[in-house]
């Protein structure tokens, strides 16, 4: 086959990942988008299978075998609550992919650049493209593969950091070695002198130190990160992985590569720049880890948390007409979602009018809360953003708080010396009573008091969230 | 227990504290029930419909007071019913303990524990048990038909064939839940109405009834915080007093009905409306004075009585207007009852268990165990949160507005402006040193970029976790370098380049399934 088929092949390859993330943006369309995006990388494929400089059948075959056959069976058996590490999982593949990639670029044109003039007629594949290039597109190709094997091992280890913490397996906590981000712009630094002997042909042990520092910062990085920033994290993570696939799509020079890593690099900024938003905090303020200094003493909590129990909330949720349901990181933790559905199918039978509000960064990922009720067969129009449904909460009659803190916090709105003040809330407070399903007394992810557990019309339903609810359903009737 | 109603036997009163449905709520809560034979003839409830709700009936005061633990009443005791109190048993009804200090300690010394309906604090949780509040509702609801009763015109303005109708105009003095109820009432009949109370916060719940709320020009200073003493007005300062007066003598001529209802608790009523307001009067004009018991609120009102006053003026005095509408008036005071019972009997099993720690029924009782427990500690939570004060929205002239715009307009063009030649200018630079064959895979990238910028923006936010996942899958693009790589003639290439095509394969395989895995358990109801 030659040239202009496979580059045909690639522009439908594009237009069809194109249409598959436009697709997203209804729950019916997507389900025909992602056969677009499986349909894109099949051709995308096949067509480098059989285009110019693709050798070695057997072995790729073989490698996508293997790889697709643990794919699928990870994607098989991944229960719905642990979809945040598997996606950090698979950024670290894409993140290693891309240094690998990168130091093939290196090792061929280093051969290639060995070779003396006639043997490199010979050449075939991806070293007979490197054999035409000029010294200025040369120097220009190691500054693609120096960024595309840097944005790749932080992506790495940050996402390898990234899963442990979601996974339980790492300290979720914020740590950060002795010096801080001090550390950070020394290796980011050092990163950059060795960049330049890079480009001076010192060779490929300064490719490899750089490798070093870039996955020391990735590491680190995310080691400074606590909880519930995770969405920002991951999202983050997410766009580095595109940018790391655009930059090596640069020095391979495959314009597939480089649309793909482009929309995959703003998609990823998109989310992170959303979840910022929706937390009224600076993208720069999320990466530096810890929430923002206040500005002076927090207001004072007054009033007592009143608890409840299960036939109170039974009696209140069966004279409500109207409840709205807000689920967090809690319920999953706590694995509930089949319970809350339960619980919601068996209110909506009753014909109260039952939805779920969903602030942007509730849970450990982008959208979490909606993958987790769908899985426990919740109707998708019943569940709804924050903007959509902020405003109805004056004339609801019950909200139930289930495992989310933070996001519920009238301190947002109320106390300008808070360190969320500002945030987008739900303002669930505003209902008739509110119902707060926690474990504890204790505060959320932020360590801010919750003055929303103080409220006269909110009482605290004590217990991990599965029992209470399995014991509330048998008295709804 | 066994709960007892006895016949109401001050001179007038048609209420009665148990009504039959009352009755059969409180049978739910474990407890029997007793009625005096005749207590609720007055409020439409006839012996025979309690004893269908499971009442029993016993023909004397004397002998409710002996079979009953829990009497329940809706006036105070007088002396005669007090001494048939034991030890050991419940009174709960209105007992006013600040102005029957004799009869509490009489009540204390026989060993009898009283509930005072008029001592529930103003906390939302004691709503439900609040009479004051459902009482003070019946009465602002009576007190506009009464005056419409006595009021020669109409309320509402009528433009008919015989003439021009004007709408009565009627001033409402004290917003609370009379004052409330009041407006509600006259402003439904089609009144213009006017109100007034000295606690700044209450002037939104004036207008959301419909109501002018009466503004006095003041600092904020120098108003009283009226929120400070649990929803209650408190009594106002020399100066503030005067300039009420002033602005009541400048609407005394043109109203048509004047409600008054303004209380200071524990104290008489202030003399709001003097004689020289109602000498200003139109005749026929009506004043309801609902603080008549207290004293009045009118210097000329007569309790229990409706006068006229030399320029025709007619002043209604009367103190009881609950009970003149009995039958809505039982209902809820028994439901109010009911409450406080079924917080005394938190198991709902039959057993009352009065528990002092309890911020509402340690308010309410005020003799306890053979002892006063009045006046109770203050309560723990605020009845109404202090106003804030309210910062001053600043209106922008149309010509301001417009100069706000363009100025908005402007700084957008120069950012943007500023951008598109920071950027054209760094694009220049790099194609002045890169060649042409990078330049033309960096249109191709900025291109990819602003693609991706519009579609994602309109992704559902539902989907970000399947987005996430499906940019994971097709991010192993990047297996595209790696089969490139792959047939190269050193074996360190192709190994690396095997293991990149094997992880990406995982990828692609597993960021696709998941994808569609989640995609298909989206369900529309």
């Amino acid at each position: 086959m030659d040239y202009g088929f496979t580059t045909a092949a690639y522009v439908v390859a594009a237009i069809l990942f194109i249409l598959s993330l436009g697709g997203l943006s209804g729950q019916e369309s997507a389900k025909r988008a992602v056969w677009y995006g499986i349909v894109g990388m099949a051709l995308a494929i096949v067509a480098t299978l059989m285009g110019p400089g693709a050798g070695n059948w057997f072995a790729s075959l073989i490698m996508i075998t293997i790889g697709g056959a643990i794919g699928y069976v990870v994607a098989q058996r991944v229960q719905m609550t642990e979809m945040p590490q598997l996606v950090a999982a698979m950024h670290s593949l894409v993140g290693l992919a891309a240094v690998f990639v990168g130091f093939n670029a290196d090792l061929e044109l280093t051969r290639v650049l060995a070779m003396e003039p006639g043997a490199r007629v010979g050449l075939e594949g991806f070293a007979a493209l490197l054999a035409k290039k000029s010294a200025v597109e040369i120097s220009i190709l190691r500054v693609e593969v120096f960024l595309g094997v840097f944005i790749g091992a932080v992506t790495f280890t940050g996402s390898v950091i990234a899963f442990g913490k979601l996974a339980g397996k790492v300290n979720t906590t914020a740590q950060k070695l002795p010096g801080g981000h001090m550390l950070n712009a020394a290796a980011a630094a050092g990163s950059v002198i060795l960049g330049v002997l890079y480009f001076n042909d010192a060779g490929i042990w300064s490719l490899i130190a750089m490798t070093l520092l870039a996955f020391f910062i990735g590491y680190h990085l995310i080691m400074g990160i606590g909880g519930a920033d995770m969405p920002v994290v991951v999202s983050m993570l997410n766009s580095y992985s595109g940018w790391a696939a655009a930059a090596i799509g640069f020095s391979l020079g495959n314009d597939l590569l480089i649309v793909v890593g482009a929309l995959v690099g703003s998609s990823g900024a998109i989310l992170s720049y959303i979840m910022c938003k929706a937390m009224n905090r600076s993208f720069i303020s999320v990466i530096l880890g810890g929430f923002g200094g206040t500005s002076g003493p927090q207001m004072e909590v007054t009033g007592e948390q009143i608890a409840i129990d299960t036939e109170g909330v039974a009696a209140a949720l069966n004279d409500a007409d109207s409840i709205i349901i807000i689920p967090g990181y809690g319920m999953a933790v706590a694995q509930a979602q089949q319970s809350v559905s339960e619980l919601t199918r068996k209110l909506r039978a009753k014909g109260k009018n039952v939805r779920f509000a969903i602030h942007p960064v509730a849970g450990r990922l982008p959208g979490h809360m909606n993958v987790l009720l769908a899985e426990a067969k919740v109707p998708y129009d019943i569940v709804l953003e924050m903007d959509e449904i902020n405003d109805d909460f004056p004339t609801t009659d019950v909200a139930i708080v289930i495992g989310s803190n933070d996001i519920v916090n009238p301190a947002a709105q109320e106390d300008p010396n808070s360190p969320i003040a500002g945030m987008p809330v739900l303002e669930c407070w505003k209902a008739k009573q509110v119902f707060v399903s926690k474990r504890g007394q204790g505060t959320g992810y932020s360590g801010i008091e919750n003055p929303l557990f103080y409220k006269d019309n909110t009482r605290m339903f004590y217990g991990d969230a599965k029992k209470s609810l399995d014991a509330l359903l048998p008295l709804i009737d | 227990m066994k709960i007892g109603a006895p016949k109401e036997i001050f001179e007038g009163e048609n209420r009665v504290a148990m009504t039959p449905e009352s009755a059969v709520q409180l049978i739910k809560l474990g407890h029997a029930c007793v009625i005096q034979a005749g207590a609720g003839a007055k409020a439409g409830f006839s012996d025979a419909t309690y004893q269908a709700a499971g009442v029993e009936v016993v023909p004397t005061a004397a002998a409710l007071f002996d079979a009953a633990d829990v009497v329940v009443k809706v006036r105070g005791p007088e002396s005669d019913e007090a001494k048939l109190l034991k030890s050991g048993q419940t009174l709960i009804s209105f007992f006013w303990p600040a102005q029957n200090a004799e009869l509490m300690e009489q009540v204390a010394a026989q060993g009898a524990t009283v509930v005072a309906m008029d001592m529930v604090p103003r906390i939302s949780r004691a709503q439900k048990m609040d009479a004051l509040s459902s009482m003070a509702n019946i009465a602002g609801y009576r007190a506009v038909i009464e005056a419409g009763n006595n009021f020669g015109r109409f309320f509402t303005g009528q433009v008919t064939a015989a003439g021009k109708v004007p709408p009565a105009k009627v001033l409402v003095v004290g917003a609370g839940v009379a004052g409330l109820a009041a407006i509600g009432t006259a402003t439904s009949l089609g009144a213009i109405v006017n109100a007034f109370d000295v606690r700044p916060e209450v002037a939104e719940q004036i207008e959301s009834m419909g109501a002018n709320f009466v503004f006095l020009e003041f600092d904020a200073s120098e108003l009283p915080d009226g929120a400070a003493t649990g929803g209650y007005a408190a009594p106002s300062s020399p100066a503030f007093a005067a300039k009420q007066l002033a602005k009541f003598r400048e609407l005394a001529p043109e109203m048509d009905i004047v409600i008054t209802t303004a209380l200071i608790p524990g104290r008489p009523a202030p003399k709001l409306w003097t004689a020289d307001m109602v000498a200003m009067m139109k005749p026929g004009s009506v004043i309801i004075d609902l603080a008549a018991e207290r004293g009045g609120n009118c210097d000329l009102t007569v309790p229990d009585q409706k006068v006229l006053s030399e320029n025709g003026v007619t002043i209604v005095g009367y103190t009881d207007f609950p009970s003149r509408m009995a039958a809505q008036a039982s209902t809820l005071y028994s439901n109010n009852i009911r409450h406080m019972l079924a917080d005394l009997t938190p198991k709902k099993d039959g057993v009352i268990a009065h528990n002092m720690e309890d911020d509402v029924i340690r308010g309410a009782t005020v003799t306890h165990q053979g002892a006063v427990t009045f006046p109770p500690p203050p309560p723990k939570i605020a009845a109404i949160a202090a106003a804030k004060p309210k910062p001053k929205a600043i209106e922008l002239t149309p010509v301001e507005k417009r100069a706000l715009e363009v100025a908005a307009f402007k700084t957008q063009t120069r950012n943007q402006v500023g951008l598109l030649v920071i950027g054209g200018v760094l694009l220049l630079g790099l194609g002045l040193v890169a060649p042409a064959s990078f330049m033309q895979h960096f249109i191709v990238f900025v291109l990819a970029v602003f693609v991706g910028f519009s579609v994602i923006w309109n992704v559902s936010h539902s989907l970000h976790t399947p987005l996430m996942a499906i940019t994971n899958a097709i991010s192993s693009i990047i297996i595209l370098g790696a089969l490139m790589q792959i047939g190269s003639g050193s074996y360190l290439v192709i190994l690396l380049a095997a293991l990149s095509v094997f992880m990406a394969g995982i990828n692609i395989f597993g960021g696709f399934l998941v994808t569609r895995r989640m995609l298909a358990m989206f369900q529309k109801s």
